[in-house]
């Protein structure tokens, strides 16, 4: 590994200099990620994130920005820690004991681990989707209005049901199920529960929506549906996908990061990186040489 | 094996083929062997099952049965209310044992002499002049007549009708007189005596004489104790386990506990019923024999059992639902409250219905604390003495009457019905409220 680190610094020349300019920000033993690890307009920074499940060492000082109403693709061998960095967005692995997390993670600016940062308001405003689609097992209708509820966003009944039904909406849902809003959300089909897991994210209007390989246990029509989703709710909202498919990632993503055993090894346009993968372990994996 | 001669790559093949058939049969021997152990050893058991109910049944059925004796009987004026004035108080206390006495001499007009009366008197219970008692004070226009009635028959009568007790046995080894047996044929051949079903059995409380001691008192104490038990150890038990499981951060405090706790569940219940009557009654001066006292103390008998189950319902519950609720910004709290709790409350609630068949079958911690008590009033509340359908049990299986048999056997009868019912109800729960993931 320290002979890959030593070839991975001689190439991230570019990045070091833009990395000046992370107002304020600490920048620890930049890792030599290739490729541009900021961009402009970013909704999310990470900077030097180190993630320790009790003496493992599971992510490595991962820099990386996060851009408003863009979708960032993680992708990467299993176990090699994109699903980790997507927990710690929005502190998910709190609750995952023995796990530490250091560095700076920001969102809009304020930090996502400060002490006065709640992880309740941090969740409203940093949705996520899991791997299996978890719907409650309560009526579709109470899925989504759960979250709006425990925030106190609708003020009344009617407006709790203009938000159901847009949610329902947005997520390509409501004409499916409009007529069986009061059935268990746990009877709807696997990819319909993905996409009411989606609407109940939406449902607290968050800024970023982090998805865990939403559709690994999905059939090749619902992830369609799934994806063609995800181009939309770009629009409005700023999407973080881990996924084990790199068709997808190619898909749906504007830019990919790509992990390996806890570095952030590469990070760019996602057509850059799929057609002109600038490192040899990014070459590997999308040419399925390995993971 | 040999690539360059593949004549004798057959050879070795066919030997493996032969070596395994061979095999077989003792192969399937071994199999059948070991279901045929599998079979008998099920088979004993229900074997066992089978003839411990049937022999409970057996001896018990004929408790819910009690023989009555048809008798004329005179509501003489004179002896109850000889100034006429129906006076409610003078009815109640005029001596009812009296016409009783005098309704069987009526039947028999030829028996004389103090033993043969006694004798004849005996055969009707001491119950009976209750019995008229309370039919005066609930129509007091029946004194001046007469009425054929249904007196209650002693348990001799009784055991007798029921063929507990052997005619062809000699009289000086048999409970009931030659003298008896006659007059109870004679009213036989009357058609004046019948066997119904025993409703006192499940109204009164105990008593000294069988035909008249029922399990009344023993179910009110019993429900008294349990609701006393499931109030207090229901909500401790939901509470301890939410918060060992979801809240409780994990050291060496909560690790003791935890270990303490299963423990706890080991304990013989006879050192709770210790720890009731030390600290509930000498420190706390709690009243004797009261269901308050046996709640508590069950309480804390069935509260490991309460938090182990609440605990492994809590656990089965998937970390998804967790997830999702933590995911759109529940707190902890209302992560536990509004999903996890919910989706557990099946399991928790098998684990406590379990519980209370356990505290309502426990006899040991009640022995402690006095609820072994002889107690005839039905228990009204939670301060008065009473006993419990186990101690009940206990006490009649203790009792040297030959009718007493047949009430524990019914009594047992009861407790397994009661026991059997929320056995099933834990069983419908579970199958009803499950969840597959």
């Amino acid at each position: 590994m320290n002979a890959t680190m030593g070839t991975l610094s001689d190439a991230a020349t570019g990045v070091a200099g833009r990395a000046d300019a992370m107002d304020g920000l600490r920048i620890r033993n930049f890792s030599g990620t290739v490729g541009e690890v900021t961009v402009a307009n970013p909704r999310m920074r990470t900077r030097g994130v180190d993630v320790y499940y009790g003496d493992k060492h599971a992510i490595k000082n991962v820099t990386l920005d996060i851009g408003s109403n863009e979708v960032i693709a993680m992708i990467g061998p299993s176990g090699c820690g994109k699903s980790t960095f997507l927990r710690c967005l929005n502190r998910m692995n709190d609750t995952v004991e023995g796990c530490r997390v250091t560095g700076h993670i920001t969102l809009d600016d304020k930090d996502v681990y400060d002490r006065q940062m709640d992880p309740v308001v941090l969740r409203a405003q940093v949705g996520m989707v899991f791997q299996k689609p978890n719907p409650f097992p309560k009526p579709i209708y109470d899925n989504i209005a759960y979250g709006p509820r425990i925030h106190g966003i609708a003020a009344s009944r009617a407006e709790l049901d203009e938000i159901v039904e847009s949610s329902l909406r947005r997520a390509g849902l409501w004409d499916e199920v409009k007529d069986r809003l009061d059935q268990p959300g746990t009877g709807l089909s696997g990819g319909q529960q993905q996409r009411l897991c989606i609407a109940r994210a939406i449902a607290v209007s968050p800024e970023v929506i982090l998805m865990d390989e939403p559709c690994s246990a999905l059939d090749p029509i619902a992830t369609a549906k799934i994806e063609e989703l995800i181009d939309e709710l770009r629009q409005n909202y700023t999407i973080c996908i881990v996924t084990h498919s790199m068709q997808q990632a190619a898909r749906v993503s504007q830019r990919t990061a790509y992990f390996h055993l806890g570095d952030l090894i590469e990070v760019g346009e996602t057509t850059q990186i799929f057609t002109n993968p600038r490192h040899k372990l990014t070459e590997d994996y999308i040419t399925g040489r390995f993971g | 094996m040999s690539d360059d001669n593949p004549s004798s790559a057959g050879a070795p093949r066919r030997r493996t083929i032969d070596a395994v058939r061979a095999s077989l049969p003792r192969r399937y021997a071994k199999e059948r062997r070991f279901r045929l152990t599998g079979r008998l050893a099920v088979l004993t058991g229900l074997a066992f099952v089978g003839s411990l109910f049937l022999s409970i049944i057996l001896n018990g059925y004929t408790g819910f049965e009690q023989t009555y004796l048809k008798v004329q009987v005179t509501f003489d004026q004179e002896a109850l209310d000889p100034e006429g004035r129906r006076d409610p108080a003078a009815l109640a206390g005029a001596d009812y044992a009296a016409l009783v006495k005098r309704a069987m001499q009526a039947a028999f007009p030829d028996v004389s002499g103090r033993s043969e009366l006694r004798e004849l008197f005996g055969m009707v219970s001491s119950g009976a002049e209750y019995q008229l008692q309370d039919m005066v004070k609930a129509d007091p226009s029946l004194v001046g007549t007469t009425r054929d009635l249904w007196l209650i028959a002693s348990d001799d009568v009784d055991m007798v009708m029921k063929g507990h007790i052997d005619r062809r046995v000699p009289e000086d080894q048999r409970r009931v007189s030659d003298r008896v047996l006659g007059w109870l044929d004679v009213l036989e051949k009357k058609g004046a005596v019948d066997t119904r079903f025993n409703w006192r059995f499940f109204t009164n409380g105990d008593s000294r004489e069988p035909e008249l001691a029922g399990i009344g008192g023993a179910v009110m104490g019993s429900f008294y104790t349990l609701l006393v038990c499931l109030v207090i150890s229901f909500p401790i038990g939901v509470a301890a386990a939410v918060y060992l499981e979801e809240f409780a951060p994990k050291n060496r405090l909560t690790d003791l506990i935890e270990v303490n706790i299963n423990n706890l569940a080991a304990v013989p219940s006879i050192v709770f019923g210790l720890l009731g009557l030390a600290v509930l009654i000498n420190f706390f001066g709690m009243p004797r024999s009261a269901p308050v006292v046996g709640g508590l103390v069950l309480a804390l008998m069935v509260l490991p059992t309460i938090i182990i189950a609440g605990r492994a319902a809590l656990k089965s519950v998937p970390p998804s639902i967790r997830e999702a609720a933590l995911g759109v910004g529940a707190s902890k709290m209302q992560t536990v409250f509004h999903h996890v709790l919910p989706l557990a409350m099946p399991g928790m609630m098998t684990g406590m219905i379990i519980g209370m068949a356990h505290a309502l079958g426990e006899t040991a911690p009640l022995l402690m604390i006095g609820m072994v008590a002889f107690v005839v009033d039905v228990p009204k509340g939670f301060f008065d003495p009473s006993t419990l359908l186990p101690v009940q049990i206990y006490l009649w299986a203790d009792s040297p009457e030959r009718a007493f048999v047949e009430k524990t056997a019914a009594a047992i009868i009861v407790l397994l019905a009661f026991l059997i019912a929320m056995n099933a109800l834990a069983v419908y729960l579970r199958k009803r409220f499950e969840r597959r993931w």
